[in-house]
C-alpha cells in the first residue's frame, strides 16, 4: 500500500466550488534509466488516476512517464450532495489503490 | 557558464597565479572580492550528484574540465597585474577573521529564494510531499521494534509533546561518542541501545521518514544548537571546513555561500546554505534527503573527494551551519528546487 495523503473539505455548501488535493507516494520509474551495469530499469509508473462523486465519475487523468515521483493532483468540483469521494490510482505491476472521503453538503 | 571569455578576474587565474602557500592560506575578504566580482563559477553545483535522473554526465564532466583548463591558462598581462596587486594586499590583510562573513540581520532562508509555486507548495501539508514521510514517520515512531520490542513512543510519549525543539538542537553532543551526533544518528543510537534494534541504513527511506516526522516537531521554533565547551571544538573544525579552499577546483564554501550569495549559479540561485528546513523533500531528487545528502552535492561539485554518509567532517559541518543559522525558525521539512 502505498502512502497517499488527501484534503477533501469535510462540509461544503450547496453549489459551492470546492478543491480536492492527492498525493501519493511512488517512484513513477520512467523505463528510461538504467542501473550501475547497464541494464534497463523496468518502467514502473502510475497510469490512471480516476475520481468519482457518489458513483459519478468527475474527475480522469491519464499518467506518462514524464510525470515525475509522488504525483500531486489536485482538481476542483461542485459540492453537489453529501455522499462520498472516491479516488483511484492504477498502474504498471498490477497497481491499485483506492482511498474513499466523505462529505456533507449543507 | 563560465568566465572563459578572456575578462580572467574570476577566482581560477587568482587561484592558479597564487603560490602554493598562498592558495593554501585562509581566504580573505581582499581576495575574494578582487577575484570575483561576478560569480562565474564553472561548476554545476546543483545538479551534481544523485538525483533520479541522469547523473552527472560524462559529456558534461568533460565540458567543466575543458573550461577550467580555459581559464587557468596564462592571462593578458594587464590582468595579471591587477590579480598580483589583489595577492599583495591579501597578504598585508592577514586576519584570520572572515570580513565576509553574512550579518545576523541580513540571513535569508533558502525558502526566500524559491519562487512562489515552490513556496506554495512547502506551505501546504497537504500539498508537500515530504508530508508523506512525516505519515510514515509517525507510523514508525508507534512500531515496536528489536529485541526490547520497545517504540519510540514508548520511551519518548507523543512526539509532538517529547520531540518540539530537539531537531532544532541537532547536531548535540553525545557523552559516550565524546563527540556531537546529528539526529540520524542519535535516532540510530536509540535503535541500538534502546530497542536494541540494528541500525536504520542511513539515507534509506525509514530514516529519513523518522527524522522528518522529529523535526517536523519543530517547525517554527529557533535553530538553537548548543554550543559550550565541549563542542566548541567540533564547532571550530567545521567553520575551518567551511572557510577551507578544497578539491580539484580550490573551493571554498564560504566562497559562494558567504560571498556571492546574492548571485545565481547555472541559473540557480546560489543562497546562502542555512540547513533551516531538513530534511527537505528536494524536487531535483524527487525524495527527501538530508542535509548530508545536500552537503555531499555540493563537494561533489567542488570535486572533492568525498566523505561517506555519517562521517565525523560532515556532522562538525552541520554544526557550524546550525550555528551559523542560529535564532532562525525551522522549516522541516522544507521544499527545495
Amino acid at each position: 500500500m502505498a502512502r497517499t495523503l488527501i484534503n477533501v473539505p469535510p462540509k461544503a455548501k450547496k453549489g459551492e466550488v470546492i478543491a480536492i488535493k492527492t498525493l501519493i507516494s511512488h517512484e513513477m520509474e520512467t523505463g528510461y534509466r538504467h542501473d550501475n551495469v547497464g541494464k534497463a530499469i523496468p518502467r514502473d509508473i502510475i497510469t490512471q488516476f480516476v475520481c468519482t462523486y457518489n458513483g459519478l465519475e468527475i474527475f480522469r487523468a491519464d499518467l506518462f512517464p514524464a510525470i515525475a515521483a509522488n504525483p500531486f493532483i489536485s482538481f476542483f468540483t461542485v459540492a453537489t450532495a453529501s455522499g462520498t469521494i472516491e479516488l483511484k490510482w492504477t498502474g504498471d505491476n498490477g497497481f491499485s489503490q483506492t482511498e474513499t472521503a466523505n462529505i456533507t453538503v449543507e | 557558464m563560465t568566465g572563459a571569455d578572456g575578462t580572467a578576474c574570476d577566482l581560477f587565474p587568482l587561484a592558479a597565479a597564487m603560490p602554493v602557500p598562498m592558495a593554501r592560506r585562509k581566504r580573505t575578504m581582499t581576495v575574494a572580492k578582487a577575484g570575483a566580482t561576478t560569480s562565474p563559477l564553472p561548476l554545476a553545483g546543483e545538479g551534481q550528484g544523485g538525483g533520479k535522473h541522469a547523473p552527472p554526465s560524462v559529456r558534461k564532466r568533460g565540458r567543466e574540465q575543458a573550461e577550467f583548463a580555459a581559464t587557468a591558462v596564462p592571462q593578458p598581462l594587464a590582468c595579471s597585474l591587477t590579480t598580483f596587486a589583489a595577492i599583495l594586499i591579501a597578504m598585508t590583510v592577514s586576519s584570520p577573521t572572515f570580513a565576509a562573513e553574512i550579518p545576523l540581520n541580513e540571513r535569508k532562508s533558502g525558502y526566500e529564494f524559491m519562487g512562489p509555486e515552490s513556496r506554495a507548495m512547502q506551505d501546504d501539508d497537504s500539498a508537500n510531499p515530504a508530508s508523506l514521510w512525516v505519515l510514515d514517520g509517525e507510523a514508525l515512531w508507534k512500531r515496536k521494534a528489536g529485541t526490547a520490542s520497545k517504540s519510540c513512543a514508548d520511551c519518548h510519549g507523543e512526539a509532538s509533546d517529547s520531540m518540539k525543539g530537539v531537531a532544532a538542537r541537532y547536531p548535540a553532543f553525545n557523552a559516550s561518542r565524546g563527540r556531537p551526533v546529528n539526529l540520524d544518528q542519535q535516532i540510530n543510537i536509540c535503535r541500538a541501545e534502546r530497542q536494541q534494534a540494528t541500525p536504520l541504513p542511513l539515507e534509506g527511506k525509514e530514516l529519513l521518514a523518522l527524522s522528518a516526522y522529529v523535526a517536523r516537531q519543530s517547525r517554527g521554533m529557533p535553530i538553537n544548537a548548543t554550543i559550550d565547551e565541549r563542542t566548541r571544538p567540533f564547532l571550530e573544525a567545521g567553520r575551518t571546513m567551511f572557510y577551507r579552499r578544497q578539491g580539484q577546483l580550490n573551493f571554498a564554501c564560504a566562497q559562494c555561500h558567504d560571498d556571492n550569495w546574492k548571485e545565481k549559479l547555472a541559473g540557480s540561485s546560489i543562497t546562502q546554505a542555512h540547513p533551516s528546513g531538513y530534511p527537505i523533500y528536494r524536487l531535483e531528487w524527487q525524495n527527501v534527503g538530508s542535509v548530508q545528502r545536500r552537503l555531499r552535492n555540493c563537494i561533489t561539485g567542488m570535486r572533492v573527494d568525498n566523505y561517506p554518509f555519517g562521517a565525523n567532517e560532515l556532522v562538525d559541518l552541520e554544526l557550524f551551519l546550525m550555528w551559523r543559522a542560529r535564532g532562525m525558525p525551522m522549516e522541516a521539512p522544507a521544499v527545495r528546487p
